[in-house]
């Protein structure tokens, strides 16, 4: 096995058996040190109880942890460099802000605790409330503080268990950005467990998504949008359209030919999975034209509901074969279509993606939001 | 305003009384609800304090009747005569309070963290002795205590009597009539008044928090010192009392449990009243010890902070 001198946190068969139910199945994963990675799934599916591993709160009942090449597997939580941003905040109701974040210091016997905390402090932009108890601070300045508290031990990870998710939207937004802000800033490797696609996908350099105790996908977030491996990323991680396909040969340009109800459709060749011929095609709502300017792709249909939302309009639009498809057009003074007309649905080949058919066409789709 | 007025017709006429005959109704009920209690405590509180106060400040026997005299010399003259029992009061009272606490406490931090569906039927368990008499379940004591019985043979088996000897708590090498069974009878009784408050506050305590504490490097005796135990400080101040204070004024354990050397304050009022009849003495050092335990508990709160906590 190769040497890991850095602080890369492995997981290495990590596994959480709770008597009958399997919560985590055997998880290998590699966390670069100093990456902003994300563990991203509906509730249930096994996110939190790896974090809590790593944390030291929860025992595994398989597999190894290391942070580096030390092996942390079976430590205390107070043994280990690891600290968590808990999603109830967990802060200590009977000691001052500054207290607080000293805390973690003073256990380990820092001498500058004082002065690191109020660094710490500062840091969330809370200095001037050092002196208050947390029930005095609002809900987004407790956060700050329970995210200063871990910070300031510079931990080798540091775990954020939906952090965000007591917040209400505007202060979430805010709080994304600071908390990427922070993280370049201390240089430490954040986990982040949510189950909010779009915040994973604002904050984090890496995303696993994880489904029923196991990782369907690891990749950037891009990629996860653009390439989902399953039919569960394709559709927890923002909307798809998917349509039942059957591989019909190779086309040109490196494009292979897919026949979907009878229309010949095109897509790019490594955008199809090597040994399927019955695949779903996918397709991103914002990828798809009303007219025939979106590319070589071509369905006919008609509209059954728009609804506007000021920067773009959601259009439903119906196949021949009862299917409706979602088309999301920006409002940028292109043609729009009203409910009842009839339209012509394009795509390019590049944006579609093809996902192996033998898998459900809506995992993923009830968790969403 | 008078335009505003004007326009409005009988507008203030009609809404003003609607609006306000409510607000001056609710004013009323707090001392509605306050009444019952406050009358209660009138006649069965101030009322005797008032009889007591004047009883200790006559003069007289009990075949001629007493006389209000204002005798304040009495109160000297029972701090001489009984200052050894008041201290034997506050010190058994203050050993039991102790010991139940290092009783009560893991045992209400069980129930409260970690006894999941067991919690309420050890709740009954804890309240269950209340259902018999309180002077029954002492001369149970008694009984089980006996010098011929098999509690005694045991602990003189594992030398436990000649140690209780040795630190002076028992006079021979049994256990009955003594310091060491009038502090158990104590803790015994009043065990409940202290599990059932620290298992409230204990309760109430998050878990999540402890964990934190273990996140942030705290050992569990750090996270005990630091975290879980000033969070259960308002259910340590109220058990405490709420043993300390019954425990010094109880004359039940002493008699039953004790020796001539062991004699509370609590017993001296109680033989003063319905033995030797002499009701000013008996009515001064209930004063005292009244007087005494609210200092104690005033100086006590004081220093336990609580007004600090949450």
């Amino acid at each position: 096995m190769a040497t890991h001198p850095s602080g890369d946190l492995r997981l290495s068969g990590l596994t959480k058996q709770f008597d009958t139910f399997t919560a985590v199945h055997p998880m290998d994963l590699v966390i670069p040190e100093g990456s902003f990675f994300a563990l991203l799934g509906p509730s249930g599916c096994g996110k939190t109880t790896t974090l809590r591993m790593v944390a030291g709160l929860e025992q595994p009942t398989g597999g190894q942890i290391h942070i580096g090449d030390r092996k942390i597997t079976h430590t205390k939580p107070h043994q280990r460099n690891v600290n968590t941003v808990f999603q109830s905040y967990a802060l200590f109701p009977h000691m001052t802000v500054l207290d607080n974040v000293e805390f973690g210091l003073r256990r380990r016997g820092d001498k500058d605790a004082k002065a690191k905390a109020k660094e710490a402090l500062e840091l969330v932009q809370l200095g001037e409330v050092a002196r208050k108890k947390p029930a005095q601070l609002s809900g987004g300045m407790q956060q700050r503080v329970a995210l200063a508290r871990a910070v300031v031990n510079r931990p080798d990870v540091l775990l954020l268990d939906e952090p965000l998710g007591a917040l209400d939207l505007k202060l979430r937004r805010q709080m994304q950005i600071e908390l990427k802000r922070i993280q370049q800033e201390v240089g430490l490797t954040f986990i982040h467990v949510t189950h909010d696609q779009e915040e994973a996908m604002t904050m984090a350099d890496t995303i696993a998504v994880m489904n029923a105790g196991r990782i369907e996908q690891l990749g950037d977030p891009a990629t996860l949008y653009e390439r989902p491996a399953s039919t569960f990323v394709a559709n927890f991680l923002g909307q798809s359209n998917l349509l039942r396909a059957t591989v019909a040969g190779p086309g040109d340009d490196g494009e292979v030919l897919v026949k979907a109800h009878e229309r010949l459709l095109r897509v790019d060749a490594d955008h199809v999975p090597a040994t399927c011929t019955e695949i779903l095609l996918g397709v991103r709502p914002e990828k798809l034209r009303l007219g025939e300017h979106g590319g070589p792709n071509r369905l006919e249909g008609r509209v059954t509901d728009v609804s506007f939302s000021g920067v773009a309009t959601q259009y439903l639009v119906r196949m021949p074969w009862g299917q409706e498809l979602t088309v999301v057009q920006q409002n940028d003074g292109s043609g729009r279509a009203r409910r009842g007309d009839d339209v012509t649905v394009s795509w390019a080949a590049e944006h579609g993606f093809a996902l192996d058919a033998a898998q459900a066409v809506d995992a993923g789709v009830e968790e969403e939001g | 305003m008078t335009a505003g007025a004007a326009t409005a017709g009988g507008g203030p006429t009609v809404t003003g009384p609607a609006t306000r005959r409510p607000a001056r109704r609710g004013r009323w009920v707090p001392y509605a609800l306050l009444a019952p209690g406050l009358l209660w405590l009138l006649v069965f509180f101030v009322a005797p304090m008032v009889t007591l106060g004047s009883q200790s400040l006559q003069e007289g026997n009990v075949d001629e009747g007493y006389v209000f005299t204002g005798n304040v010399g009495i109160y000297s003259e029972a701090l001489q005569r009984y200052w050894p029992h008041l201290v034997r009061s506050v010190g058994y009272a203050a050993s039991a309070t102790v010991l139940a606490l290092l009783l009560g406490y893991p045992l209400a931090y069980f129930m409260a963290q970690k006894a999941g569906r067991w919690k309420n039927i050890l709740l009954v368990l804890v309240i269950a002795p209340f259902f018999t008499s309180f002077l029954i379940r002492t001369l149970a004591w008694r009984n089980i205590l006996s010098d011929d019985g098999p509690v005694v043979a045991f602990a003189q088996s594992t030398g436990l009597t000649s140690l209780l000897q040795a630190v002076g708590l028992t006079g021979n090498d049994t256990l009955l009539a003594s310091k060491f069974a009038v502090i158990c009878g104590l803790t015994y009784n009043f065990l409940p008044f202290m599990i059932l408050p620290l298992y409230a506050s204990l309760e109430r305590l998050d878990s999540r928090l402890v964990e934190a504490a273990g996140d942030l490097y705290a050992s569990p005796v750090q996270a005990f010192r630091r975290v879980t135990w000033p969070l259960s400080l308002p259910g340590v101040v109220a058990g405490t009392l709420l043993t300390f204070i019954p425990a010094a004024g109880d004359f039940i354990n002493s008699r039953l449990l004790g020796n001539t050397e062991t004699v509370m304050i609590g017993q001296v009022i109680d033989s003063q009243f319905l033995r030797v009849l002499d009701y000013p003495l008996a009515a001064a050092l209930s004063f005292i010890l009244l007087t005494m335990i609210v200092v104690l508990v005033a100086v006590y709160v004081r220093r336990a902070g609580t007004d600090e906590l949450v």
